[in-house]
């Protein structure tokens, strides 16, 4: 039961790496707090799995310190560093029952036997695997598989962190959520540090307490999933959540007004004059299609979703996807659009910049 | 597997090989059938000869039979040794060698030099490598006082030949049981160690079920080679001393083509072509299963 | 990190012992017989090339190798091409009697040589094509055939069959589908089961020996000839045991990230 903290924790793969581009991962300070669940999200290559096998022990970090708790762990072998590991692909005894997959963690840890026997009992309920136990498991569906590799990770009281590396990979579509929700359930019921590894917006966003976005061996951003979509940090934070993305619309900004092609636009605070390399950012929800008031827009195409409808237009050349509210039908080429001051985000050099209250 | 088309077309792709094999399989065995069936009085002049070969040769009263058993007996044993030893040290090696880095070419390409050997050279490498007086083994053996020597000592002749048989192919052992290790996915090694699983844990739980079906593979053909070894003993002990290391395929031919006692050597052929027939489709039924099992 | 010394070195260990052998042919090889009757040593104090030399200068030698070159070239040419179709249609179609003719082909891949020396004699004598290349070639297809589809099979069930499937579309006929796109796909399978024809029909010596005389006589039944004819000429034999490991060692070389599959036939 700790906290998890890196201390400016870096890794490159080559030896004396000479810029940014050589990290696998850059310097990155975080605490993971007791009883939390983390995802880290990502594209492919931005460094969440080094991130991942730091945590574990697979990878010495070549910067930084890392804790368990007060315990500098960063060069402590795998198996002295009680975390459990959920893995992409199921990793099963294949020669074993379910119970003595179970089992085999704390036979390893010269438990004894009766103690052994309640411990599996009591994870094998929890995760619904009792009537299992005594079954082989390699004859066991994907799901279950997974269920087995977490109850081995659970089955040891000393456990400080679970972490998954993409979980749900490898799960037929229609029970992911039912696996999705028996971590959640777990994570509750044993307020344990969880940390989730994925390239999936959903499922990081409706696992996590916290999101850490990673790009390019970099946390660009870390916050809750209502943090993430409201206030993205990062323009790549505002492209990579949502969807469709954030808009992102090349702007001049002074004061309260942002300037993008002909039109004047209302922000939600004030920001001192900036002309290089600015861009305003708002999500689609906040853009609304109008009768005819507010900036002139072309409509190229309209999308149904059922619940919402999302318009694809152009704004002086540079393109743009709004709602369409519920009342509008009967959409012409040309028609207007608002933007929702509160909510019109300002980024310089890819960085939000913070305005001051109006 | 279930969704190949029916195609009858398809046996016009086999026909090629089928004519070969009927050419080199089908027309020879058929002759040794024949020949079994027969008694030669001189040259092509066969007559009817029934079961007789075959009562005798299955008959361990019969001169014929007493040495089939006795050869039958050796091959097993020789099989069986050879086998003993080769699949663990197989095993072993093949953890040992690395798993990436510029090492593993190298290694592997040693490893597989024995097998490229003609195998009468084998025989010719360990006939001199064995000789006390300008051989590196047998001057070693003698020299720290054992009683070795191939010609003479049947003892010595059996070590030498298993020698060389685990020297000869253990190679092979090595490279199945290293692929499938290979196959290995990292996440059950690291999946292990979280576990706090020992070196012996992994190996007992991970990598021998892992290893099952190139062990299978490897298992019945070292079972199938050593049970037709015929060049190396023919090389390095001619079969003897007496007829200590004078295996199945030695005696066949020594009928065969040494006493030119063609009945006895057919029937012979055909016990034991249906005993390597017998050991071939046990191992085709249990690798089928497995491979079933995998994609279930 | 768990240690790795210790696997390091018993590798080492064994392939030094593995070694061992070779070297000390390659040793005797580099001796004259005087020196090697004279005593021990571990290594050739006077190094000499001359048998080296003697064997090629001498026609019977020479004459040998080139036979043995070629009846492994015809046996891997054949066996190759026939397997390819065959190998295609196991693992693409079934067809009446498909299970129990691949258990056939591969009953004939363990068929022992010492049953089938005396036929191949009979047969090989009566159609005229003893002391050939040709009988060895045709001979060796015996266990190379079967060898080469069992491989092949296992590369070309690694091709997924929406290729095939998309070349039809496309309006490929199946010759030229089968030459022009399917063939280059499994070129590594091609490359390893003609490896693996070459090294058994090189490494076999019973057949071999069994079908040839004179004229055809492989290069290391010469070898064993000439040691039976000129008493012990140790150096001599020494040196045409080293020249036998030269074509095997180089052409594996291409192949070492491949052995394993093909000695699994195709099955790992």
């Amino acid at each position: 039961m700790t906290t998890i903290t890196l201390d400016g924790i870096a890794h490159a793969y080559t030896r004396h790496p000479r810029s940014d581009r050589d990290y696998a991962l850059r310097p990155l300070h975080h605490v993971w707090e007791q009883g939390m669940a983390y995802a880290l999200l990502g594209p492919s290559g931005c460094g969440k799995t080094t991130l991942l096998n730091i945590i574990s022990g697979l990878i010495i970090p070549s910067e930084g310190r890392l804790l368990f708790g007060e315990r500098d762990v960063t060069r402590l072998p795998t198996e002295q560093r009680n975390i459990a590991q959920v893995f992409q692909f199921p990793v099963i005894y294949d020669t074993m029952t379910v119970a003595e997959n179970l089992a085999f963690p704390l036979r390893n840890r010269k438990m004894a036997k009766p103690a052994i026997a309640a411990r599996v009992a009591e994870i094998a309920a929890m995760l619904e695997l009792t009537p299992d136990l005594n079954r082989r498991a390699r004859g066991l569906t994907a799901d279950a598989k997974q269920k087995i590799s977490l109850g081995r990770g659970l089955v040891r009281s000393d456990v400080s962190a679970v972490l998954f590396d993409e979980p749900l990979t490898v799960i037929d579509p229609a029970l992911k959520w039912e696996l999705r929700s028996k971590l959640k359930a777990v994570h509750r019921a044993l307020d344990l540090l969880m940390i989730y590894v994925t390239h999936d917006q959903t499922e990081a966003l409706t696992f996590a307490d916290r999101v850490v976005v990673m790009n390019e061996g970099q946390a660009v951003q870390i916050g809750t999933p209502e943090e993430l979509f409201e206030r993205p940090d990062h323009t790549f934070v505002g492209y990579f959540i949502g969807s469709p993305g954030m808009n992102f619309l090349p702007a001049a900004v002074d004061g309260q007004y942002a300037r993008v092609g002909g039109s004047r636009i209302l922000l939600g605070a004030s920001y001192p004059a900036l002309t290089d390399a600015v861009r305003i950012g708002v999500r689609p929800d906040f853009v609304t299609l109008t009768a005819g008031n507010g900036p002139k827009v072309q409509v190229r195409r309209v999308d149904d979703f059922g619940r919402k409808r999302l318009a694809h237009v152009t704004l002086d050349g540079l393109a743009l996807v709004a709602t369409v509210p519920d009342s509008m039908d009967g959409i012409g080429t040309e028609t207007g659009v608002t933007f929702d001051p509160a909510h019109v985000l300002v980024y310089q050099n890819e960085i939000r910049v913070e305005g001051t209250p109006a | 597997m279930m969704d190949k088309p029916w195609n009858n077309k398809a046996w016009f792709f086999i026909l090629p090989v089928l004519v070969l094999v009927l050419f080199s399989s089908v027309l020879p065995v058929m002759t040794v059938v024949n020949y079994s069936l027969q008694d030669s009085m001189g040259v092509n002049n066969f007559f009817w000869n029934g079961d007789a070969w075959f009562r005798d040769l299955l008959d361990p009263g019969t001169e014929i039979g007493a040495r089939f058993a006795d050869a039958l007996l050796r091959t097993f044993a020789f099989s069986f040794a050879a086998l003993a030893v080769e699949i663990p040290l197989g095993i072993a090696i093949a953890l040992c060698l690395p798993r990436r880095g510029w090492a593993v070419g190298i290694s592997l390409v040693i490893t597989a030099l024995p097998m490229l050997i003609p195998w009468n050279v084998v025989g010719t490498m360990w006939q001199i490598f064995a000789r006390q007086d300008i051989g590196l083994f047998g001057a070693a053996l003698t020299g720290i006082g054992l009683p070795y020597n191939v010609t003479q000592d049947s003892v010595s002749a059996w070590v030498t030949i298993v020698v060389i048989d685990v020297w000869h192919w253990t190679p092979l052992v090595i490279l199945l049981s290293y692929a499938g290790l290979r196959a290995i996915p990292d996440a059950y090694y690291q999946a292990a160690r979280i576990d706090g699983a020992s070196r012996w844990a992994v190996f007992v739980n991970i990598e021998l079920p892992k290893l099952q079906k190139v062990l299978v593979i490897a298992v019945l053909l070292r079972f199938m080679q050593t049970f037709m070894i015929y060049t190396e003993p023919v090389v390095v002990t001619g079969g003897g001393p007496g007829s200590a290391t004078t295996f199945l395929s030695i005696d066949l031919v020594k009928i065969a083509i040494g006493q030119v006692d063609v009945g006895s050597a057919a029937a012979m052929s055909l016990v034991y072509y249906i005993i390597i027939l017998t050991a071939c489709w046990i191992f085709f039924t249990v690798m089928t299963q497995l491979e079933r099992r995998g994609d279930s | 990190m768990r240690s790795t010394i210790a696997p390091r070195i018993s590798l080492i260990i064994y392939l030094l012992a593995l070694m061992l052998p070779v070297y000390w042919l390659i040793n005797l090889s580099l001796r004259t017989n005087a020196d090697i009757m004279s005593g021990m040593a571990l290594w050739p104090h006077h190094p000499t090339l001359a048998k080296y030399r003697a064997i090629f200068a001498d026609p019977t030698w020479v004459h040998a190798f080139g036979v043995s070159l070629s009846y492994v070239a015809i046996n891997t040419v054949i066996s190759v091409s026939v397997a390819l179709p065959a190998a295609y249609a196991f693992n693409r179609y079934r067809f009446v009697g498909d299970k129990h003719l691949f258990f056939w082909l591969f009953t004939n891949l363990m068929a022992p040589s010492a049953v089938f020396a005396l036929p191949f004699f009979n047969l090989f004598y009566a159609v005229g094509l003893f002391d050939t290349v040709w009988a060895v070639a045709l001979a060796h297809c015996l266990f190379n055939v079967p060898l080469a589809v069992w491989i092949l099979e296992g590369f070309v069930g690694g091709v997924p069959r929406e290729i095939d499937e998309t070349a039809a579309i496309d309006g490929y006929s199946f010759p030229r589908f089968f030459l022009r796109l399917f063939l280059p796909l499994i070129a590594n399978g091609i490359g390893v089961t003609a490896f693996f024809c070459f090294m058994f029909s090189w490494v076999e010596q019973l057949l071999a020996t069994t079908l040839t005389s004179s004229n055809a006589l492989p290069f290391a039944a010469v070898m064993t000839r000439s040691y039976s004819a000129s008493g012990m000429d140790w150096s001599l034999l020494a040196a045409a045991g080293v020249l036998t490991m030269v074509p095997g060692a180089v052409v594996i070389w291409f192949v070492r990230n491949h052995i394993a599959k093909g000695f699994a036939l195709g099955r790992v």
